[in-house]
């Protein structure tokens, strides 16, 4: 019999301890000279690495631990003097301060990559991933993944301009398998990319479940807290049993709470969508002045593109393994890049879906993909919702272009505006 | 908002004294109106608007449209702020500003995925603008082999978004005949190029930028009627070389400086071959306009072509062609400049450094906003910089 004791919270716990390991494997990767793979959440292509038994690194979720840590001014500063502007990404700084110290990071230390593999889910990723082919003189692969072409979406499967894209995506694919076989010396083992690409199955249905969730009332969990554990095991061990596990572990737990109207705090006030990305650096700070006066982040857009598309549920197909590969990344990067580029409508259903009280825009200084339109956005939904809304820009990594005392006032009065909204409605329907 | 177009006749232009046809076609350049286009839709053309960097423009051109490239403008901001975050650079609130106040009238607009801003673009044209939006995804990962059918393929599907709007159903010989005019214009506008390299007194870098910076906004047989006509007149001047250094300007692919800064950087040293504007001269050969024309261009794109810190190719590494292009022109230094806020440039600027230093050739490093207006300083850390080379 399981008791509330047992399994509330156990995701946030487990996940936190599924991260410190899977760091430390990498620190002792770099103490035997073990080399990795240099990747990106958004189209890791962790299924075709794992095949080969790689190690993966993922630089922004290494640097978003810096921040986390305050320590990320000291990396920025570094990467600066090396002749980085201020203007430019925060997480790509962090990254090559790490790999001017020889891989150091507050959690360890790096190995050195053998392999950059960037996606075009963000352009900063091939101009970052050119910092290390540079710096270590590696191949560079860019896995080109065409996204969606207009506001309307992308072209369905079955379609044409579908199969354009996705033959492209498959071409791509099996040259990045013959890289993978240069550098390793190994054949591609089929029967271990079925594996892979099983347990990634698992953890995307899992994932996609997880999130549904939380349109509970009250929400089982703080998309912007406990997500980010989440997102963190969901990329860092994609395509293992563990992550499988850990996510199945996860919807029972979440399915508990729901069962037993179990709610991530006890007094839900608002419920709020957060769009953009983390403050990481007053990151527990910056939740406890929505959650301390009853807002609970119930959905973030961060949970959706930097899941790498994970939350469609996708199921690749392991009778043809390749040409499903193709079809999944094409579909889960191009939703992954329609959450940051074309995501009016889905918001709007969001709102509807998860009940929510009130919008968080949060753009930042060092994510152009994610902020540049998140004005004409918070506007858009304006029109198509009567909900409230906030505007604030910081950053996810410079605490110089984070000002605490402005945020608070802002955040203070975006409650004032729910309250007087909520009772604004209410006594008109009363 | 604007405007009763005011006619830019191409044939009385091109019969002026070489000054005065670059007076007139700095005017019309540097005029935020855009009487030309505004003459075209006048005419009942259609217009086709595209974001930096790269965009086949022959595919508007075999529609019967105006392609024109959305490049900015320095005016001031009223609507366009309103719709963006704060740490942008200047070129995408501008190029919106003058979208949606009118003074450039547009049927369609295609952006790229350069970076990470201007891929937000379509999203927010098709927010704020009645006429159909869309990205155009070339190719990311140029050296696959897959990207050759893949960016055939893209091209036709613009080409049939095109020729919804256009009206009109577009033939392959309307497409060789668009590329044969088009090759015209890289012809034209590489034999500019190469005055700047091998007698660059003769043609100071912003009269070399109007000349070839006037292809974002004519019918590409009026620039090819323009350049024809000033070309054999310029090599006809009688300056005589100065005592200034030779020098190559990078940081111009996408956000454009004010011509007055690049008249400042001309009184210093003559700037014998940049990326200003690098789009209109991104192939850097002929296409071929015997087969088909849609794959012929994506050849181009794929095998004939410049480099920009938005585009990676691992035959092309940009800070080896930076040398190659300073060896080509025999230049002494290099000015690295970037607009303020554009990451690929900012990112590219380390790497160019990093390989010069290797190099040992000295660099000015620098950066510039289209509306900015003051250059002294600038000026004065440019010359110092020219000194300490004469003087080495």
């Amino acid at each position: 019999m399981i008791t509330e004791q047992d399994i509330v919270g156990r995701g946030a716990v487990e996940g936190a301890k599924l991260m410190r390991d899977w760091f430390a494997r990498l620190d002792v990767a770099a103490e035997r000279k073990e080399t990795a793979a240099y990747v990106f959440v958004m189209g890791s292509l962790a299924e075709v690495l794992r095949a080969f038994d790689m190690h993966l690194v993922f630089p922004e979720i290494n640097s978003l631990q810096t921040a986390v840590r305050h320590v990320a001014h000291e990396y920025l500063g570094m990467a600066e003097e090396y002749g980085y502007s201020p203007d430019v990404c925060g997480y790509v700084k962090a990254d090559v301060a790490m790999q001017l110290q020889g891989g150091k990071h507050s959690m360890g230390r790096l190995p050195k990559p053998a392999l950059a593999l960037a996606t075009n889910a963000c352009n900063t990723y091939v101009k970052w991933a050119e910092f290390w082919e540079r710096y270590y003189k590696i191949p560079m692969v860019t896995l080109d993944i065409p996204g969606s072409r207009t506001a309307a979406g992308g072209a369905p499967p079955g379609t044409d301009a579908f199969e354009s894209d996705r033959r492209y995506l498959e071409i791509q694919l099996r040259e990045l398998i013959t890289e993978c076989e240069r550098l390793t010396g190994t054949t591609l083992n089929m029967d271990r990319l079925r594996e892979v690409l099983n347990y990634t199955n698992r953890m995307a249905a899992a994932w996609k479940r997880v999130l549904e969730l939380n349109q509970s009332r009250p929400a089982m969990f703080n998309a912007l807290v406990d997500g980010t554990i989440y997102l963190g095991v969901l990329n860092a061990l994609r395509g293992t049993k563990e992550g499988a596990e850990y996510f199945e572990r996860l919807v029972e737990e979440m399915e508990y709470k729901a069962a037993h109207g179990l709610g991530t705090i006890q007094d839900e006030k608002y419920r709020l969508l957060f769009v953009g990305v983390p403050c990481y650096p007053i990151f527990r700070r910056f939740h406890e002045m929505f959650a301390d006066q009853g807002g609970v982040f119930v959905a973030s857009s961060y949970l959706w593109f930097a899941a790498g598309g994970l939350d469609l549920g996708f199921q690749y197909d392991l009778e043809r393994p390749i040409e499903s590969l193709a079809e999944g990344v094409l579909v889960g990067v191009r939703h992954a890049g329609d959450a940051m580029l074309f995501h009016d409508q889905s918001l709007i259903e969001q709102v509807d879906q998860f009940e929510a009280d009130g919008v968080v825009y949060h753009p930042v200084k060092s994510c152009r993909t994610v902020s540049t339109s998140l004005a004409g956005s918070r506007k858009a939904l304006m029109k198509a919702r009567d909900v409230q809304c906030l505007f604030i820009e910081s950053d996810m990594m410079d605490r110089r272009v984070v000002s605490e005392a402005q945020l608070k006032n802002r955040i203070d009065a975006f409650f004032e505006g729910l309250s007087s909204h909520r009772l604004r409605t209410t006594s008109a329907t009363a | 908002m604007s405007a009763t177009a005011t006619a830019f006749d191409v044939a009385a232009v091109a019969a002026l004294p070489l000054d005065a046809a670059l007076g007139a076609c700095r005017d019309l350049l540097e005029d935020p109106e855009f009487p030309t286009v505004h003459a075209w839709k006048e005419s009942g053309g259609k217009v086709l608007g595209h974001f930096q960097v790269y965009f086949p423009e022959e595919l508007a051109h075999a529609a019967g449209m105006l392609p024109v490239k959305v490049r900015g403008a320095p005016v001031e901001m009223r609507l366009a702020d309103s719709h963006f975050g704060s740490y942008l650079c200047s070129i995408l609130r501008s190029s919106l500003e003058v979208c949606l106040d009118g003074r450039l009238p547009l049927d369609m607009f295609v952006t790229h995925p350069i970076c990470d801003a201007a891929r937000n673009l379509a999203g927010v044209w098709s927010r704020n603008l009645p006429y159909p939006s869309q990205i155009l995804y070339l190719p990311q990962n140029v050296n696959s082999a897959g990207s050759a059918g893949y960016l055939r393929d893209e091209y036709a599907r613009v080409l049939g978004d095109i020729e919804a709007v256009a009206g009109r159903t577009v033939t392959e010989a309307d497409l060789r005949h668009s590329i044969t005019v088009f090759n015209e214009n890289r012809r034209l506008l590489r034999e500019v190029y190469a005055i700047k390299r091998e007698t660059p007194w003769l043609l100071p870098v912003d009269q070399a930028y109007v000349m070839m910076a006037l292809g974002a906004v004519l019918r590409r047989e009026d620039h090819n009627t323009l350049l024809n006509a000033m070309i054999p007149q310029i090599r006809q001047r009688t300056d005589k070389s100065q005592d200034k250094i030779r020098i190559v300007l990078e940081g111009g692919f996408c956000e454009q400086p004010p011509l007055d800064l690049l008249a400042v950087i001309g009184q210093s040293c003559y700037v014998v071959d940049d990326d200003l504007l690098i789009g209109l001269r991104f192939l850097v050969r002929d296409v071929d306009d015997t087969g088909d024309p849609l794959a012929a261009l994506a050849d181009a794109y794929l095998n004939g072509s410049s480099y920009s810190p938005v585009q990676h190719d691992t035959r092309k590494p940009k800070e080896q062609m930076l040398l190659d292009r300073l060896h080509g022109a025999n230049a002494q230094a290099a000015i690295l400049a970037a607009a303020k806020m554009c990451e690929p440039g900012l990112d590219e600027q380390v790497a160019y450094t990093k390989a010069l230093d290797e190099a040992q050739i000295p660099y000015f490093i620098t950066e510039f906003e289209e509306k900015m207006s003051g250059f002294d300083q600038m000026q004065l850390q440019l010359e110092t910089f020219i000194e300490s080379i004469l003087f080495d």
